[in-house]
């Protein structure tokens, strides 16, 4: 077969490979959503549906597909039903531009661990703007909600919007500058190579060896806010704006905002992860075959990302909700501030080194 | 030739985009086609190899601010424009006036343009480690005046905003 019939090959498995399971990932975040939250507020979550309710998201599932569609009358069709789509085609693009691993060798052809990653002289590479590339990709994602908001033309659908896109703006401003120590201490824009800075030891990630801790919590902390969750979790407040910018949504189009904002859960972990807690490094056996030996680091990623979603669900279960003036003034007058300042120490530290 | 497809794609999409703009009466619709001219203007910055310019391209102006545009005009509500006497000035005069500023551009590349040699993006200096380099290495004084131009407009904005009282 020709190289570049292989290598389409290899990429298209590798899409539907990495879609399937982020979808189900999706769908299993939910459940364990749930049940976790279930058991912190002495509850017992989803049991009917299958052993521990473990067959509710396919349930789920059906019923969203199976549920008529409404179109209400009074909307701007177009963006009504453009909105959704934007919201979860821009959450699953910036999946592809994640590293899950090293590289894996099947049959003698050796390809990455990643949709957009290639062998360059028998090293994997990726883009080199990579991490910029996300980052563009949530900033379009912001238009999903908004316009989902206007187009839905109704009052609690546009207070939805507005407060998502205001609060997203704000947040992106504090999540960009609290990559920038990471950046400096690695000199790339690359995913890879940040994760390659970081091999070793637990001390080399940027987390501990790096003193980016102070970025970690604002990483973290906006990057609640750029998911909209609690506590950030204004724009969809159903105490005060029934369900904010998906109210006039429903069946599967109500799903998509739903998968997005969950993808987007992943995706925001995975960063989290290969910025600041050495992406998939950890131990590998080495008495395993070949193929399972490139899985390790798979799975050593997977549980960090496990970790980050069950301090998402954690989160849930403990904070309550801030209120609008509270949200902005704590991105504003904390979070830049506080990043900034952690921006001038890094480059000083790396400057006098 | 996949160089030749993407640079008309990306041209198409931008040219599209802005008559679009003009053509739309909803004003969020033309913020809408205003965000695919800069989306597009990305597309040909990276064709160009100026990967960085075309992602900060996409991060700041068809993420942020375009997101504060189609904010301000959700904000405010804003209806079908309405066309006034000078807008139908604006269309009389503004087509041969755009067409005579197109010809003039392109008679001035034509004839200005010598080297057809082709060059790859490796050679092209558009990654961020070089920009850093050029921003504060030999354009550091315009960088930094351009930083405090930018800060005096937000000083600007903050003391037209602020309350009388407070």
């Amino acid at each position: 077969m020709p190289q570049v019939a292989l290598f389409l090959l290899v990429s298209l498995i590798k899409v539907v490979l990495v879609i399937f399971i982020l979808l189900t990932a999706v769908a299993y975040t939910v459940w364990l959503e749930r049940k976790v939250v279930g058991r912190m507020q002495n509850r017992w979550g989803p049991t009917r549906v299958g052993p521990f309710g473990l067959l509710q998201p396919l349930a789920d599932g059906l019923k969203f597909i199976l549920k008529e569609d409404l179109l209400p009358p009074h909307v701007n069709k177009p963006l009504y039903i453009a909105a959704p789509m934007i919201a979860v085609a821009m959450a699953l693009l910036s999946i592809s531009l994640v590293p899950f691993g090293g590289t894996i060798t099947i049959h003698g052809y050796t390809t990455p661990l990643q949709i957009t990653g290639l062998m360059n002289h028998g090293v994997p590479v990726d883009i080199n703007i990579g991490l910029l590339i996300i980052l563009g990709v949530t900033s379009i994602g912001v238009y999903g909600i908004a316009l989902a908001g206007w187009s839905s033309n109704s009052k609690y659908s546009l207070l939805g919007g507005l407060r998502a896109s205001a609060q997203m703006i704000s947040y992106e401003v504090s999540l960009g500058l609290s990559l920038v120590g990471v950046l400096i201490l690695t000199g790339s824009f690359s995913l890879r190579e940040i994760v390659n800075h970081q091999a070793g030891s637990i001390l080399n990630w940027n987390f501990f060896g790096g003193l980016q801790f102070v970025a970690f919590f604002i990483y973290l902390t906006s990057a609640y806010a750029e998911t909209n969750r609690i506590p950030f979790d204004l724009p969809e407040a159903e105490t005060e704006l029934v369900a904010g910018y998906h109210t006039e949504y429903s069946a599967m189009k109500f799903a998509m905002f739903f998968m997005a904002e969950y993808a987007n859960m992943v995706t925001v972990a995975c960063i989290a992860s290969i910025l600041f807690l050495g992406g998939w490094s950890g131990p590998v056996p080495s008495f395993l075959p070949p193929i399972l030996q490139s899985l390790v680091p798979v799975f050593w990623f997977c549980l960090r990302i496990f970790g980050f979603l069950f301090l998402y669900i954690w989160v849930r279960g403990t904070l309550p909700r801030f209120r609008y003036d509270q949200l902005m003034a704590f991105s504003w007058k904390f979070l830049l501030p506080l990043s900034i300042a952690n921006i001038m120490i890094t480059a000083l530290v790396v400057a006098l080194k | 030739m996949l160089h030749e497809i993407l640079f008309f794609f990306f041209a198409a999409g931008c040219v599209a985009g802005a008559i679009n703009l003009l053509a739309q009466k909803h004003p969020i619709n033309s913020a809408l086609s205003l965000i695919v001219v800069m989306a597009s203007l990305a597309g040909l910055f990276l064709l160009m190899g100026a990967e960085f310019v075309g992602a900060i391209q996409v991060i700041i102006y068809a993420g942020a601010i375009m997101v504060l545009f189609v904010f301000v005009i959700m904000l405010l509500n804003a209806g079908i424009e309405e066309h006034t006497k000078g807008s139908k000035i604006a269309i009389i005069l503004g087509v041969p006036g755009a067409a005579v500023v197109a010809t003039l551009i392109t008679w001035i590349l034509l004839r200005t343009e010598t080297s057809n040699t082709p060059i790859s993006i490796g050679q092209l200096h558009g990654t961020g480690a070089d920009i850093g380099r050029l921003l504060f290495g030999p354009f550091l004084l315009p960088f930094e005046v351009t930083s405090v131009l930018v800060l005096i407009a937000i000083m600007g904005a903050v003391v037209l905003a602020r309350r009388e009282d407070a």
